[in-house]
């Protein structure tokens, strides 16, 4: 009985995490011309086409960048403010960490329009400027909350004993620290690496003419052509976020940071 | 050899307002092992942190070697710690852990190899030399903390409780073991402890301290032999301390005539400097237990509570009975107030 009731809900969770994702592989694989489940017939043309579609790599090559640039660019202030955060009794402390914070809590269509309004509009930021600093800011929530972690479990003494060893405090936390919270950090980019790259709301009103990232452009895409291409870039978006994640478990156990 | 190798002269350590040491002075000589020992909280670790420039003294003065090092970055001043929890660098193995000091010294290769080497023969882990921190056993795991610190030819060599997290019998091993290397390699060794034991075993000269004030310093006999005052004898296992009052010895619950003479403001007997079995007293036996060689008793008596060793061939009094005692002169420690 209780075995009944364990697998039955094991597949109900199985079912709801990955019957979305064999739906898209599969509309995506659609002979037909628009958009259905189940495809009608089977081919690749859509997947093909996706590579086709030129403001598609336009879009991508912009998502990529603000992945990559945003969640560095993020990690290069959140790994500094977490080990303060973490080792130095700071005055208010708890404020930095709300404040940190508040891009998780915010609706993103808010950091948007916020963003918009008070850097792009007034201040004349370039678009691509003020979704590199969106991305950034939306990432740098996670890259210190990941990286807090990895620091608290390594302890202020091994500092101390490296400095008596010789070390000045940045030694310390370049041959010590980092090599320790590595895992940390390469988690944090992972976890902003595939949030800034699926974000939407936030890009939402930053994106201007010309200057789309890949989940903007696909939603703009839909509102004309009903066609399976959509779900064949969902599909392959999908398997680019899966391989990260599978290679970073593979190295270095993902899941014990996340 | 110089007699105050390290010198803390009226030296405060605080955290914030809190004073944890005040106005220390203390004297340290070339070669030797000493023991600051005391109770939780005492300001051991503190002074200890102080001396490796970890926590800089609100005010005093600290010299090492003739040398006033109160303002010196603690990774100028060439002394080493081991920690309690040792602090081994998690990533790195046991060669590189011992390596890591050598390393920043940018030495040639040939000679980092053949001094961490030395190091690990040092402390007996040939052999393990590959391994990661979490791969050893918390005794090996201290000594390969050991050696990274000795590999840097210390001039004092630190130890914050050194053998507290080992089981008994590793205990006894690492004291030997410390010992051996103390006089191997003539390093001024300081370390901690609040094990009275401990210290007595493997100290040239113990500090007893108590709410960051030194209570008494000298060799483990002087300390053993002639506690100085209460909190000395308590820590020394003079756990039967009474004030004398004229003819009798008083306490919180009562008194009792004291058979002989006494000059001393108060008088401390060790539990097994009572007799037990006659005497002019009688308490009834609240516990007893087997410790090997003899049984201690906890005795209820007209003083509160006693406690007695008796030999172990006598018959055990049961729980609850009477058992006559006394407080000889001959075992008594005179005490000053
Ligand atoms: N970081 C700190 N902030 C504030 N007070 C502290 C701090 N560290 C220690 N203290 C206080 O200073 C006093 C001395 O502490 P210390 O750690 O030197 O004691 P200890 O003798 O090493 O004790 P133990 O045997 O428990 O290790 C204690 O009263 C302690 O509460
Ligand atoms: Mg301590």
């Amino acid at each position: 009985m209780r075995n009944l009731t364990t697998s039955t809900i094991l597949g109900l969770t199985l079912t709801f995490l990955i019957g979305p994702f064999i739906i898209i592989i599969f509309a995506g694989a659609s002979a037909g011309e628009t958009l259905a489940f189940p495809p009608d017939g089977l081919s690749l043309k859509w997947y093909l086409k996706v590579f086709t579609i030129e403001s598609f790599r336009e879009s991508f090559l912009l998502s990529l960048f603000l992945a990559i640039f945003g969640t560095v660019t993020a990690l290069l202030l959140g790994v500094p403010a977490a080990y303060a955060l973490n080792r130095y009794d700071l005055p208010g402390a708890e404020t930095i960490r709300t404040v940190v914070a508040a891009p998780i809590i915010v609706p993103g269509i808010i950091v948007g329009l916020a963003l918009l309004r008070y850097l792009v509009v007034p201040l004349d930021f370039t678009v691509t400027m003020a979704l590199f600093m969106a991305h950034t800011a939306l990432v740098l929530p996670y890259a210190v909350r990941v990286v807090s972690s990895s620091l608290n479990n390594l302890r202020a003494d091994m500092e101390e004993a490296a400095v008596l060893l010789g070390c000045t405090r940045m030694q310390a936390f370049t041959k010590v620290v980092l090599p320790n919270i590595r895992g940390g950090v390469l988690a944090a980019f992972i976890l902003g690496f595939v949030t800034s790259f699926n974000q939407v709301p936030v890009s939402l009103f930053l994106s201007g003419p010309g200057v789309k990232t890949l989940p903007i452009d696909m939603l703009a895409y839909m509102e004309i052509t009903y066609d399976p291409s959509v779900a064949a870039l969902s599909a392959l978006l999908a398997f680019m976020s899966l391989s990260i994640v599978f290679v970073a478990e593979r190295l270095l156990g993902f899941s014990r940071y996340v | 050899m110089s007699e105050k190798f390290v010198s803390l002269s009226d030296l405060t350590l605080s955290y914030g307002s809190t004073v944890a040491v005040p106005n220390l002075d203390l004297d340290i000589v070339e070669g030797e092992l000493i023991a600051l020992l005391g109770p939780s909280g005492c300001g051991k670790t503190t002074t200890m942190r102080a001396i490796a420039g970890l926590l800089t003294p609100a005010s005093g003065m600290i010299e090492i070697d003739g040398q006033d090092v109160t303002r010196l970055a603690a990774n100028k001043r060439g002394i080493g710690l081991v920690f309690q929890s040792y602090a081994l660098f998690p990533h790195l193995s046991a060669f590189e852990n011992v390596a890591f000091g050598l390393r920043l010294q940018r030495m040639p290769e040939a000679e980092i190899r053949s001094r961490t080497e030395a190091g690990i023969e040092t402390v007996g882990l040939m052999g393990f030399e590959a391994r990661k921190p979490a791969e050893m056993s918390g005794g090996q795991q201290q000594r390969v903390a050991l050696a990274r610190s000795l590999v840097m030819d210390p001039k004092v060599l630190l130890l914050d409780e050194p053998l507290s997290n080992l089981d008994a019998r590793l205990r006894l091993e690492m004291r030997s073991e410390l010992q051996r290397v103390q006089k191997d390699t003539g390093v001024t060794m300081v370390f901690v402890t609040h094990d009275q034991s401990e210290a007595l075993a493997m100290a040239d000269r113990i500090v007893l301290m108590k709410d960051g004030k030194i209570e008494q310093l000298g060799t483990p006999s002087q300390l053993y032999a002639e506690p100085a005052t209460a909190f000395a004898a308590e820590f020394m296992g003079f756990e039967n301390i009474f004030c004398v009052e004229g003819e009798n010895l008083v306490s919180d619950t009562g008194q009792l005539p004291l058979g002989f003479a006494a000059e001393a403001p108060m008088l401390a007997w060790r539990p097994g400097g009572v007799q037990v079995g006659r005497g002019p007293f009688s308490g009834r036996v609240l516990s007893s237990s087997f410790a090997g060689g003899h049984r201690e008793y906890v005795l209820d008596s007209l003083l509160g509570q006693i406690k007695a060793d008796a030999p172990i061939e006598t018959v055990e009094v049961p729980l609850g009975h009477n058992i006559d005692f006394d407080l000889p002169q001959s075992t008594a420690l005179p005490l000053a107030a």
